[in-house]
């Protein structure tokens, strides 16, 4: 069953000059549940929702060590975010060996996104799958990546993806000027609070559902336990959700709300994606 | 044999041709022709220094009087090389090549002075492994981090940081003058690191049949680099006369 | 003509002398292993002939928390492997989100040594490491991956040298009437402190400085104790 003419092949170009096999490939990216990544001036952190396939499957797992400098948060197919974290851990591995030295994030970057380019080109493949975040701390400072299935990648200062990220995202927007001077703590409850946004009302965060993961200055990467989580959760609990100020910052108007934000576009027609 | 496979290590440092493959007469006769003799380097307060003299020796021959092998990596490293002249100049080939790679990727993130001894360490090691070695010390020298740091490889990949290093004869006439001077005054400044090695070369000179009156000094410091030479050193035989056994 | 013969030949023979792609750059390793602790020193001089590269080099590898190994003997090779097992350990811990156990550590460490058989890494390993019953045990090696489990060992240059010492002070052989106490780490120090200033007197690649590192159940420690530098 094809949508249109021109998606039956990643090969194939549309008349108005797309690719529609990226461009649901990229899709794939938005079925994920939202994982958010963002800075201050020492670290970078990332923080995931999980989800449990039924009431009796376990939480699957978010956040990928790479490195001690490296670590990532997916959004998408997982398996294909295995095969992409193998590769980078035998990338960082490599360069290692060979320079006595972690591979700085940016050139990193360059290779993964030369890889998954490839997939973008040719017949005998299909794109990528997966949106990464990709927190990592070198000689330059903390950064946050995220990387898109059509092999697009940006340096960002805070990114949010997956499902109902759009959420996600307009509360990184608006606070995105206190994230470089704030403290880790605070850093960290932003982004709990900016995953919050993406949840429907009925979801809380918990510590069964939450992945927080740190990097930086003096601080290899690592996935926190349940209880340093709660400890993060605890910051953030009784907050009013959707555009609740953080405490100490200017109040927000309380218009924003899930039905002013808006939608995150639906995996339907390709022509509508962008 | 590529030993990393096994580990799932797609390493290959060193592209060029094998030719050890090829003959097995390369690989029993495989010895320095063309050689240069010690390179020597100190660590002081705040920057390294360096020092080689400029001759190339075809065994006894003075053959090539003004043969300089003091490179400069990158803005922070340094380095100084002895052993086979051939094999010299194909491992500067491979440095700049190298520097050239590292260039290309403009992200301002200069290869420091530990990581380039790493890579050179790996580079000379799988060549012995191969038993073909490529026969030269080489010394690095830079600054990491703010901090002076000094490090020597030889041919079979053996690495070692230290505060101070001779390679070659220098090993065996200046290291204990260099050490002596050191333990007097472990925090030399730039002057005083510069007098000892211009004395050391000295010495040597007198000393090694294989080394020559001119050499160049390279000094890295965290204000830049700085070139002098080829310095010529003004001998005084006079006592020769004197020495019994000397026509 | 037989003697323009010989001349070709040892004229020959002077350029036809092969390559030696190992050196002895020396050292000494000791390790005991205890009831709740286990202890593991090397020298710190590194040499090469008669003259000494570095009298600031330990040939102590910290591998995980529970683990350290002593490596002597061609430092290149000793670099090589250690490089290696770094990576082993980082692949391991990323596959089974775990750090690798002692014992499987020294399996693995005899894998990769007996897969250089024909070629072998010329190195002496001893690896230090606590068990999951929290006791501690030495596995010592040959070049080749022969591996043995035990109590204490010396190796390295002096380690002919320092096994029949350490069988006297820690097994207490060859001693009568002697009540046998169990070993303390305190004990083991001094013992591991004792045999190093023995080699250092008899072995000119033992020497500068001794670097100790120990584990137990809770803490991890390191300590220098400077040796006689000549």
């Amino acid at each position: 069953m094809f949508r249109n003419q021109y998606d039956s092949d990643v090969t194939v170009w549309s008349p108005q000059g797309r690719l529609h096999q990226v461009e649901y490939a990229m899709e794939a990216v938005k079925l994920g549940s939202a994982t958010v990544g963002l800075k201050n001036k020492s670290h970078a952190i990332l923080v995931a929702l999980k989800r449990a396939a039924s009431e009796l499957s376990a939480y699957q797992k978010k956040l990928f060590p790479i490195d001690d400098h490296i670590g990532i948060s997916i959004s998408g197919l997982t398996a294909d975010a295995r095969m992409l974290s193998r590769y980078m851990r035998t990338e960082c591995l490599n360069y290692k060996f060979g320079h006595d030295a972690p591979l700085p994030v940016n050139r990193l970057l360059l290779k993964l996104g030369n890889k998954m380019q490839v997939c973008t080109q040719r017949y005998d493949k299909r794109p990528y799958g997966v949106g990464l975040l990709i927190a990592g701390y070198d000689g330059t400072g903390p950064h946050i990546y995220q990387t898109c299935p059509s092999a697009n990648y940006y340096d960002c200062r805070a990114m949010a993806i997956g499902s109902r990220s759009q959420s996600a995202r307009t509360y990184l927007e608006k606070h995105l000027d206190v994230f470089p001077n704030c403290t880790t703590d605070e850093l960290i409850a932003h982004g709990l609070r900016a995953l919050r946004d993406t949840l429907p009302n009925e979801v809380e965060l918990t510590v069964k559902n939450v992945s927080i993961g740190i990097v930086g200055d003096g601080t290899d990467y690592k996935e926190f336990e349940e209880e340093e989580t709660a400890r993060y959760l605890s910051m953030i609990e009784g907050e009013e959700r959707r555009g609740a100020p953080p405490p100490g910052s200017d109040p927000v108007s309380s218009d924003d709300g899930p039905e002013n934000s808006p939608p995150d576009p639906e995996p339907t027609v390709a022509m509508d994606t962008e | 044999m590529n030993f990393y496979n096994s580990v799932n290590f797609p390493i290959n440092f060193n592209n060029h041709q094998d030719i050890s493959e090829s003959s097995d007469i390369i690989k029993h006769f495989h010895t320095p022709i063309t050689t240069a003799t010690s390179v020597l380097g100190i660590a002081f307060n705040n920057g390294v220094i360096i020092s080689a003299d400029i001759l190339g020796s075809y065994g006894s021959l003075a053959r090539f009087k003004n043969f300089s092998r003091i490179l400069q990596a990158n803005k922070n490293t340094l380095l100084g090389v002895g052993g086979d002249i051939a094999d010299f100049q194909y491992l500067k080939e491979l440095i700049q090549g190298k520097m050239i790679g590292e260039e290309c990727l403009e992200d301002d993130i200069p290869l420091k002075p530990a990581s380039l001894l790493c890579w050179l360490t790996r580079v000379m090691y799988n060549r012995r492994s191969k038993i073909d070695p490529l026969w030269n010390n080489i010394l690095v020298a830079g600054i990491q981090d703010g901090k002076p740091y000094l490090g020597f490889i030889d041919k079979l990949g053996t690495a070692v940081e230290d505060k101070l290093i001779a390679t070659g004869y220098g090993a065996y006439i200046a290291i204990p003058l260099l050490r002596d001077a050191l333990e007097k005054k472990p925090d030399l400044n730039k002057q005083e690191a510069e007098e000892l090695m211009k004395k050391c070369m000295e010495i040597l000179y007198y000393r090694d049949a294989r080394s020559f009156n001119k050499y160049e000094l390279a000094i890295l410091t965290t204000e830049g680099t700085e070139f002098k030479g080829p310095i010529e050193i003004k001998a005084n035989w006079s006592i020769s006369n004197d020495v019994c056994g000397y026509e | 003509m037989i003697l323009a013969n010989t001349e070709s030949n040892s004229s020959l023979k002077s350029h036809n002398t092969r390559f030696n792609p190992y050196d002895d750059n020396g050292g000494s390793i000791v390790a005991i292993g205890g009831d709740d602790f286990v202890v593991i020193a090397s020298d710190t001089r590194l040499s090469t002939g008669f003259s000494i590269y570095s009298r600031n080099q330990s040939k102590l590898f910290k591998l995980s928390k529970k683990s350290i190994l002593g490596s002597s003997g061609c430092w290149c090779d000793t670099l090589t492997l250690t490089r290696l097992l770094n990576a082993r350990m980082q692949m391991y811990l990323h596959e089974h989100n775990k750090e690798m156990n002692t014992p499987a550590l020294a399996q693995m460490l005899s894998t990769m040594l007996y897969y250089k058989r024909f070629f072998p890494y010329y190195v002496s390993n001893i690896l230090a490491g606590i068990e999951s019953d929290g006791s501690g045990w030495i596995y010592s090696y040959d070049p080749i991956g022969n591996v043995e489990k035990c109590k204490f060992r010396a190796g390295g240059s002096s380690g002919v040298l320092l096994q029949p010492l350490l069988d006297n002070q820690i097994m207490l052989s060859n001693l009568q009437n002697i009540d046998e106490q169990p070993l303390s780490l305190e004990k083991a120090i001094k013992i591991i402190q004792d045999v190093f200033t023995s080699a250092a007197e008899r072995d000119i690649y033992t020497g500068d400085e001794i670097r100790i590192m120990s584990i137990t159940a809770d803490c991890f420690k390191e300590e220098k104790i400077q040796m006689r530098k000549d």
